[in-house]
């Protein structure tokens, strides 16, 4: 095996530690071999033992098999072979993902100790690219939460404020990658679930279309909402884990058959003459007035790019959250049948007829919010109920998809907030289940129409906590989101902003 | 609208305690209050949507596949025999 030269701080223009890296940065010190795959998985796990008793955003911790992969790709590199953009690259993933021969819980206790004995489609996607798996992030329980707290495990701490909430469901996953506990990490969105953690924790979350990414091995919530997602420190390195992992699949009926374009062709400084939409509906009473005025600044700056701005209305806005509950916790309620004790999982025991095993592995397996929503989802669609709530939501679901329709005639993007606050405190919203959801407003319509929506950082309020700035697109425009976001991001320095934890 | 819990609990097979049944029972009464403003809304001749983005008539040929090693699913059983999951008896 050559001799590979050392790792030298002194080749570069800032003295960076190998976890503070991005996917592009890393990529170029492996492939100009000042760095070794090894030499920066071992990097990662000094830095992830150092922070993560603060933030504990990690699950488990997959030491054997990064190293393997690492080392697959020291080869590679070692014997001149061309490696791609994500070879070698320590992430994290969230624990909704299967993945074959490893522990995948989804946060919840009722799937202790379940391994997979299959890798979903975007893991096999990554694994194909010789990408590393450092571990498996926390997250609220089977994605049911905005803050974390509702892990069955433990809760995860925001790096730039450890008392607060990373955001969730994929809290893990964002904390990781603010806190630099791993180069990128992938997340799942089903009401905002990848946007508002990215908020919370000033790094950049994208949830793709609908469809364009496959959920074969995802673990289900809510089948016509959920979306696998890149959560990383700057736009180009979540174009290149977008790349990654698009693409039709034959083992999702619901994956859609449409050409992925290179997402890094979008990486453009230039939004001259693109019109972005503003919707009156998401800049609404008892929004954080920090949040407004960094949001308004971002706005200001499009317009001074040479953007177009135009004010535009969603009316339906205000009963997203409304439907959302009722479509998504109906969908749930039918997912998260499955988990019975028969197969797989947690099995009570004690029981003394099928009956009993059922219903004391589910009380005993599930948390408080899970029982929630499984409670409500199934009164939906329950005789007598289901017209007046699951089909009049659907319908008004229409009424949402069509109000971006017809923003979309007028408009390339629309941009608003990520989120009504910064992070707020780990404890403050428990209490009262209604208060945490209406803090969805501004994620969850996306959802319900499909479309493809990512978060930025644009800014920190006066406490230090950051600001998300969302952009969302036309189903399958992920590049005008990358391109405006791009631009964004580099006339600004948001994106170079790291919380100080050690 | 009242919610009978302890019917849905059984229909979603979830055990409830009595103190679950209260809190759950007014947390719910709170959202499906709120749920009430939809009622608002005129959706007389509205498509539902049950596919954000719609895809139609996804079918592969009807062709075998291997599935997976039997081995490697009842490894992870919670209780299993002779090759099959070990359950408690169904039918009288």
């Amino acid at each position: 095996m050559p001799i590979i030269p050392p790792f030298q701080y002194s080749d570069y223009e800032t003295t960076m530690d190998i976890h503070s890296l991005t996917i592009h940065q890393l990529h170029d010190l492996l492939v100009k071999k000042k760095v070794t795959s090894r030499e920066a998985t071992e990097a990662l796990y000094r830095h992830i033992r150092e922070v993560e008793e603060k933030t504990k955003a990690y699950l488990l911790l997959t030491e054997e098999e990064a190293f393997r992969q690492a080392d697959q790709v020291d080869r590679k590199i070692a014997k001149g072979e061309e490696i791609g953009d994500l070879a070698g690259i320590p992430i994290g993933l969230k624990d909704i993902l299967c993945t074959k021969g490893i522990q995948t819980t989804c946060g919840s206790k009722i799937l202790k100790g379940y391994i997979p004995f299959y890798d979903g489609t975007v893991i096999k996607k990554l694994k194909e690219k010789d990408t590393v798996f450092l571990g498996k992030l926390n997250m609220d329980e089977f994605a049911m939460g905005s803050s974390t707290e509702n892990s069955g495990f433990q809760i995860t701490h925001n790096p730039w404020d450890l008392e607060r909430i990373p955001g969730g469901s994929s809290g893990g996953s964002a904390a990781a990658v603010a806190a630099d506990e791993c180069i990128a990490a992938l997340g799942t969105d089903t009401g905002g679930s990848i946007r508002q953690p990215a908020a919370c924790c000033g790094v950049v979350g994208l949830k793709p279309t609908y469809g364009r990414v496959s959920r074969y091995g995802l673990v289900a919530f809510a089948s016509s909402l959920d979306q696998i997602g890149p959560i990383t420190k700057d736009v180009k390195d979540c174009a290149i884990l977008l790349n990654a992992i698009s693409g039709y699949d034959p083992c999702d009926s619901t994956s859609v058959n449409a050409e992925v374009p290179d997402y890094k062709q979008s990486l453009k400084r230039d939004i001259k003459g693109i019109r972005i939409g503003i919707p009156e509906e998401y800049f609404m009473e008892g929004m954080d007035p920090e949040v407004e005025k960094s949001v308004k600044e971002a706005i200001d700056s499009f317009k001074k790019w040479g953007a177009e701005i135009q004010r535009i209305s969603l009316p339906h806005t205000k009963y997203a959250v409304a439907i959302y509950y009722i479509i998504a916790t109906a969908e749930a309620s039918s997912n998260l049948a499955r988990y019975d004790g028969v197969k797989y999982g947690l099995r009570s025991k004690g029981y003394r007829d099928l009956m009993e095993m059922y219903t004391q592995t589910r009380a005993k397996g599930f948390g408080k919010e899970v029982k929630r929503r499984i409670i409500l989802g199934t009164y939906v669609l329950s005789a007598g109920y289901y017209e007046a709530y699951y089909r009049k939501a659907s319908q008004v679901r229409t009424l949402i998809r069509k109000d971006f329709e017809e923003a979309f005639q007028k408009v390339d993007v629309i941009v608003a907030p990520t989120a009504p606050t910064p992070a707020f405190k780990i404890g403050e919203k428990t209490e009262n289940p209604l208060r945490m959801y209406l803090s969805d407003i501004h994620t969850i319509p996306v959802n319900l129409a499909g479309i493809p929506a990512i978060s930025i950082p644009c800014g920190l309020s006066h406490e230090g906590l950051p600001i998300g700035l969302q952009i969302m697109g036309k189903p399958f425009d992920e590049g005008m989101l990358l391109r405006v976001a791009y631009t964004f991001e580099q006339n600004t320095d948001f994106h170079l902003k790291r919380p100080s934890l050690t | 609208m009242k919610m009978d819990i302890e019917k849905v609990a059984r229909l979603a097979r979830l055990e409830l305690s009595e103190e679950e049944k209260k809190t759950f029972g007014n947390q719910l009464e709170q959202i499906l209050t709120h749920m009430e403003q939809l009622n608002q809304l005129d959706t007389t001749g509205v498509e539902p949507t049950s596919h954000a983005i719609p895809v139609s008539n996804v079918f592969r040929e009807d062709e075998v596949k291997a599935s997976f090693p039997q081995e490697e699913v009842l490894a992870i059983a919670p209780d299993e025999e002779v090759g099959h999951f070990k359950v408690p008896k169904i039918i009288e």
